[in-house]
């Protein structure tokens, strides 16, 4: 017995999601008395992978071919199957990132194991039963889920479990996997950066505004304040289908769920499609110039007004505080 | 080219969620069923690329007989024929297993799915039904395009995007960018009673989850209103008293 835990990265680099992944393998390792191995696919530096024991793991697996550079969810899914067996792990968590959506399902099937997908609690393990709390409703409601099956697999949803230091001085080895050569049919082409800037999904700090704005072309203060924020950038449904925003930054039920510790919201007016993208976020500010929005009955702060008055003196207030701190 | 396209009937996007039977059923009472409006990105794409004669396209659903109105309207957008399997979807493997048990005997070039239901969210079927198929399987895809035996997609990664490659047969599962939904005509609607639904009997799975009960997000407090000429009072209260900045 044992859990284990796939550290996934981007461009040789873990994110703050694959640590909280970790925090997290490590608590159900802890649960059940029995220790954590986390396994690295593609090439990351021996300095990057040791941090993964850091954060609890006691075996950190690194699988550095060249054939496995590349993300390809069918492979990697086989190798951590394989690595899977090889611990004797009865528990994989995978984080629930885009990339984590194509291969933990795949991981599942292979090891015959239950799922777990958009976890955002700890396992209930009393009575014997494994207990997963995840979303459901595109963020309406959430759904406790029983795991019946020996082999368990989790997909964990970023920012929803805290990263907790507990250095185990971990050294990572080297892993061996024979891969099939059918798991290689897809073929990557490109991978096309859409910005330097912090992308929507990982971002801690999400601005977000819509029809409020009125145009396109009034994005220049929401990505001014953005960036002072070190925010991501995003948008309701009605903007993106207009043709202002591309369709990556729609935050709603039939768009991108995000739980950022801070979203705030401008001339949007809370449309219950929208509200279910936003719900888990930690804390909400809504500035709407119609005190009426339904989305004040949602939100921790709010300032009524219009944005075209409002989103500049936020900027000047942020710099000031920014100046001071 | 014969595109299978997986259907899932899910609460209508402007439903108030609320449950029953001691938060353990989801109340479906009013509710107005429809397609996943994912589901109806990857239909609109497979009829894009089969149109003018250049193949077929066939929905499954896996799901009882009281959500035929949901298959009849996929054949109304334009799908050829309409295949349901007879039994509840208990969850996500559970229907990849009865779509994976029709393709073998039924072979497709593409398999298309939403990116995921927006009622369970899992985006799970599509890579498990590659699993199962033992073909590739791509989630969360922006943009699909077929050349002869290849396909072409743009997958959504955090910050960007990837382009791959992929010879047929796959399962890829689309999201916005995909295709725009089509909106049935008076001719769709009514061919859409005559089209063959056939429907086949589920083969049994052994579950591996169960839903236990459900619960909605905890209320927040009153929101705290800051008059708008003081808006530096939201700074300071977004670092002192939620430190969040």
């Amino acid at each position: 017995m044992s859990v284990l835990v796939y550290a996934e990265n981007a461009d040789g680099k873990f994110k703050k999601s694959v640590f909280e992944a970790v925090s997290y393998a490590r608590a159900i390792a802890d649960q059940n008395n029995t220790t954590l191995t986390a396994i690295s696919i593609g090439n990351v530096a021996a300095d990057e992978l040791s941090a993964l024991g850091q954060y609890g793991a006691h075996k950190i697996l690194n699988v550095s071919t060249d054939k496995l550079k590349n993300f390809i969810n069918q492979a990697y899914a086989s190798v951590i199957a394989k690595a899977s067996e090889a611990e004797q792990a009865d528990v994989v968590v995978i984080s629930n990132t885009f990339s984590g959506r194509g291969l933990a399902p795949r991981v599942a099937v292979k090891l015959g194991a239950g799922i777990a997908d958009g976890a955002v609690s700890l396992p209930d393990t009393g009575n014997g039963k494994f207990l997963i709390k995840k979303t459901a409703f595109s963020g309406k409601a959430f759904a406790t889920v029983e795991l019946t099956s020996a082999n368990k697999v989790i997909a964990l949803i970023p920012n929803s479990y805290k990263v907790i230091e507990n250095a185990t001085g971990a050294k990572p080895e080297d892993f061996t996997v024979e891969t099939n050569e059918s798991d290689f049919k897809a073929l990557l082409k490109e991978i096309v950066k859409s910005t330097d800037k912090v992308s929507l999904p990982d971002a801690e700090i999400v601005v977000s505004a819509g029809r409020g704005l009125k145009g396109p072309e009034n994005w220049g203060m929401i990505e001014e304040l953005a960036d002072l924020l070190g925010a991501a950038t995003a948008c309701s449904k009605p903007v993106s289908d207009a043709g202002w925003r591309p369709h990556s930054e729609h935050v709603g039920q039939t768009g991108i769920a995000v739980s950022p510790n801070l979203y705030i919201a401008i001339g949007i007016s809370g449309a219950i499609q929208h509200l279910a993208g936003i719900s888990s976020s930690k804390v909400i500010v809504v500035i709407n110039k119609d005190p009426e929005a339904p989305f004040y009955k949602v939100a921790d702060y709010g300032i009524v007004g219009d944005a075209f008055e409002i989103v500049p003196k936020l900027i000047e207030a942020v710099k000031t505080y920014k100046a001071s701190a | 080219m014969n595109i299978l396209v997986c259907i899932s009937n899910v609460p209508d996007t402007t439903t108030k969620v609320t449950f029953n039977a001691n938060n353990t059923q989801f109340n479906t009472a009013g509710v107005q069923f429809i397609i996943n409006p994912y589901d109806e990105i990857a239909l609109a794409r497979a009829i894009e690329l089969t149109d003018g004669g250049k193949g077929a396209v066939t929905v499954i659903h896996v799901g009882e007989a009281a959500n035929e109105p949901t298959i009849r309207k996929a054949l109304a957008i334009g799908a050829t024929d309409a295949v349901r399997v007879n039994a509840p979807a208990h969850d996500a493997y559970f229907v990849a297993v009865q779509i994976a048990e029709y393709v073998k005997q039924h072979p497709f070039d593409l398999i298309l799915t939403g990116r995921e239901s927006i009622d369970y969210n899992g985006s799970k079927v599509a890579a498990m039904l590659g699993e199962l198929l033992d073909i590739p399987s791509v989630s969360i895809i922006k943009k699909l395009d077929v050349d002869g035996a290849n396909g072409t997609v743009e997958r959504e990664i955090e910050g960007g995007k990837e382009v791959l490659t992929i010879p047929l047969p796959f399962v890829a599962g689309t999201a916005e960018g995909v295709a725009e939904p089509k909106i049935p005509n008076m001719r769709g609607i009514m061919s859409a009673r005559t089209k063959p639904l056939t429907v086949v009997e589920p083969v049994e799975v052994k579950a591996s989850s169960e839903i236990i009960s459900y619960e909605t997000p905890a209320p927040r407090g009153q929101v705290k209103l800051i008059p708008a000429d003081d808006v530096a009072k939201l700074v300071d209260l977004l670092h002192n008293e939620a430190k969040v900045i």
